[in-house]
């Protein structure tokens, strides 16, 4: 009974944050078990580990084109940078993992801050093609400079998270897991803030944001930044989970399927976009039998899409697992009452 | 006391004159119309006091001193947030919304810049950023209120009735805490009870709010019954200033609008 008090003393926000956290830590400690235990067996793992970072960048995708309305084709650019910055730091100068990757996301920011700066200014399509340029200007860049990054032929050898084989799929998970939820948390409390309703604004109508009051050019800035900065982390996360980068694995091709994650998931719904982006990293290695096919298999995909429901998976709604506790506490016949009039 | 003294105003586009030689004067507390015939230039003249548009002449002072204490700045070459920051609001003439958003979160972005808490504290989620929170949409609500549409605060702008769309427009411009209100053409598209709750509501706010109001509008009932001075804009020059009896008499202001007897000479 004291607990029950103590509870209803405690601020809903606190009470709420404990929901999401112990959530979260569930799911975490339920998957990397079953990883570890070998119930999800190592192939499932992989997937589901690249899964979690292709969410992790097209979730910095979606900040910047679903919830800011900036188009961007060029984020597998910025995970090319990410990974290749944490590999270089982690092979040549024995950089610790986590600095090496947190570096290679602020390395990563501060390319968004040089790409957005002009570009940002203008109102249309021009972020579109400046991005597409800029990751296509990586790709080559990646090639030539072959002492860094090992060239055409690609990095060999990045140190995985772990040295012992037999937890490398465990701790791969729960490294990319622990940024995953940082990722996500940070970016709802964006969203559901003040800045982040003058960002949404930006979207919505960029002259009317203006007229009140709000700086449209530092917002789009401080979403392109961000969202640069997050996609480097799910490179530099990619860096020791993949253990080799080729430069053609960061062409164009891997920016579109950031782009039709975030489309399929919704732009604009944090929720669409991780559901999506697992749904989209499975179907990937479930259609590889098809080959050059599994093409086709996606434009079908994006074409009913947009046919029956051209607002993506979730549209800009959200999912919530503080509302879903909400709702079953509602369901259940309320105890304390019952109790006490019984015990009457 | 003077709020806002635009001087000699002029842009072109191109060999076109938009607004030549704009003068106006506000005065704290005045209610004024400004009126002219369709592409006169009344909204660009709008336009360039927001800073949408930067002019190629002129000046334009506004008042950001307190009270008896003037503290006259130079509006051109702001941008329209730095203009709103500073005290000037404004709402549209094909109303602009945030269509996809609830009705709480148009009037909640208006207060951004006022919010006491940085990024970092949303990022974050510190004490003061759910107690500056509380205090936005309190606020937001009791503005929503005044405007009898609190009720529909969790409905989308764009479900709105028209009437409370334009309603909305104005409550989102006053969140900005502004001194100076521009509404373009408030009455549009309203039927004439609708236009008589909207004179209504303008002269009570402009009461509850201390404000100073300038407004464009073509229904000349409104304008006749609420503004205390017009000036009329024609081919982007002022012909006209004075009381709504003044310029209703006018005659410049009888020829820009119904045009010239012919003089047959006869």
């Amino acid at each position: 009974m004291k607990i029950m008090g103590e509870n209803i003393n405690m601020s809903n926000h606190l009470r709420k944050g404990i929901i999401i956290f112990a959530v979260a830590i569930l799911i975490g400690a339920i998957i990397s078990i079953g990883i570890y235990a070998g119930i999800i067996d190592e192939y499932t793992a992989h997937i589901i580990t690249f899964g979690a970072i292709n969410v992790i960048i097209a979730l910095s995708l979606n900040l910047i084109s679903g919830f800011t309305g900036q188009l961007a084709l060029g984020h597998a650019g910025f995970m090319a940078v990410g990974a290749y910055t944490t590999a270089v730091l982690i092979m040549q100068y024995n950089v610790p993992l986590l600095i090496a990757i947190i570096i290679g996301g602020i390395v990563t920011a501060f390319f968004g801050l040089l790409i957005g700066f002009p570009t940002l200014r203008l109102r249309g399509d021009y972020l579109a093609i400046v991005t597409l340029g800029f990751g296509e200007i990586i790709r080559v860049t990646m090639v030539y400079l072959e002492k860094l990054t090992g060239g055409a032929a690609g990095l060999k050898g990045v140190p995985a998270f772990t040295t012992v084989i037999e937890l490398r799929p465990t701790l791969s998970f729960v490294w990319v897991y622990c940024f995953l939820v940082i990722v996500i948390i940070l970016i709802s409390n964006l969203i559901k803030s003040s800045p982040g309703r003058a960002i949404i604004s930006v979207r919505e109508d960029e002259i009317a944001s203006n007229a009140m009051g709000i700086n449209v050019f530092y917002y789009k800035m401080l979403a392109f930044v961000l969202s640069a900065f997050i996609a480097g982390i799910g490179g530099g996360l990619y860096a020791p989970f993949y253990r080799y980068l080729n430069p053609t694995s960061f062409n164009f091709m891997k920016s579109i399927d950031f782009i039709i994650i975030v489309v399929l998931g919704g732009m604009g719904s944090i929720t669409g976009t991780i559901i999506s982006g697992f749904v989209v990293t499975y179907l990937q290695e479930f259609l590889r039998f098809l080959e050059d096919f599994r093409l086709v298999i996606y434009a079908l995909v994006l074409i009913l899409m947009m046919l029956f429901r051209p607002t993506g998976l979730m549209g800009n709604k959200e999912f919530s697992i503080t509302n879903l506790f909400a709702k079953i506490k509602n369901l259940l016949p309320p105890k304390d009452v019952t109790k006490e009039g019984a015990d009457q | 006391m003077t709020v806002l003294k635009a001087s000699n105003v002029s842009i072109f586009f191109g060999g076109l004159k938009a607004v030549s030689n704009f003068n106006l004067t506000l005065n704290e507390g005045e209610l004024v119309g400004l009126i002219g015939p369709n592409g006169a230039g009344k909204t660009t003249a709008f336009n360039i006091l927001t800073g949408v548009y930067v002019p190629n002449e002129g000046e334009i002072l506004f008042n950001v001193g307190q009270k008896s204490d003037e503290k006259m700045i130079n509006l051109v070459g702001l941008k329209p947030y730095q203009i709103t920051k500073q005290g000037i609001a404004r709402t549209f003439q094909n109303i602009r919304l945030f269509k996809d958003l609830t009705v709480l979160d148009n009037v909640r972005i208006a207060y951004h810049f006022n919010a006491k808490y940085n990024t970092l504290d949303a990022l974050l989620r510190t004490p003061k950023f759910f107690k500056e929170e509380a205090v936005i949409k309190e606020k937001a609500l009791q503005l929503l209120e005044i405007f009898n549409i609190h009720h529909k605060s969790n409905e989308l702008a764009k479900n709105l009735p028209y009437g409370e769309q334009r309603k909305l427009e104005i409550a989102r411009a006053l969140a900005t805490n502004p001194k100076l209100l521009l509404l373009d053409e408030p009455a549009a598209g309203m039927n004439p009870q609708e236009t008589n709750d909207l004179m209504k509501l303008i002269q009570f706010i402009r009461e509850q709010f201390k404000l100073t109001i300038l407004l464009i509008e073509h229904d000349m009932n409104l304008v006749m019954g609420i503004c205390e001075r017009i000036s009329v804009l024609d081919y982007g020059q002022i012909i006209a200033e004075g009381t709504p009896a003044e310029i209703s008499k006018n005659p410049k202001v009888i020829k820009a609008y119904l045009g010239e007897e012919l003089d047959t000479g006869a």
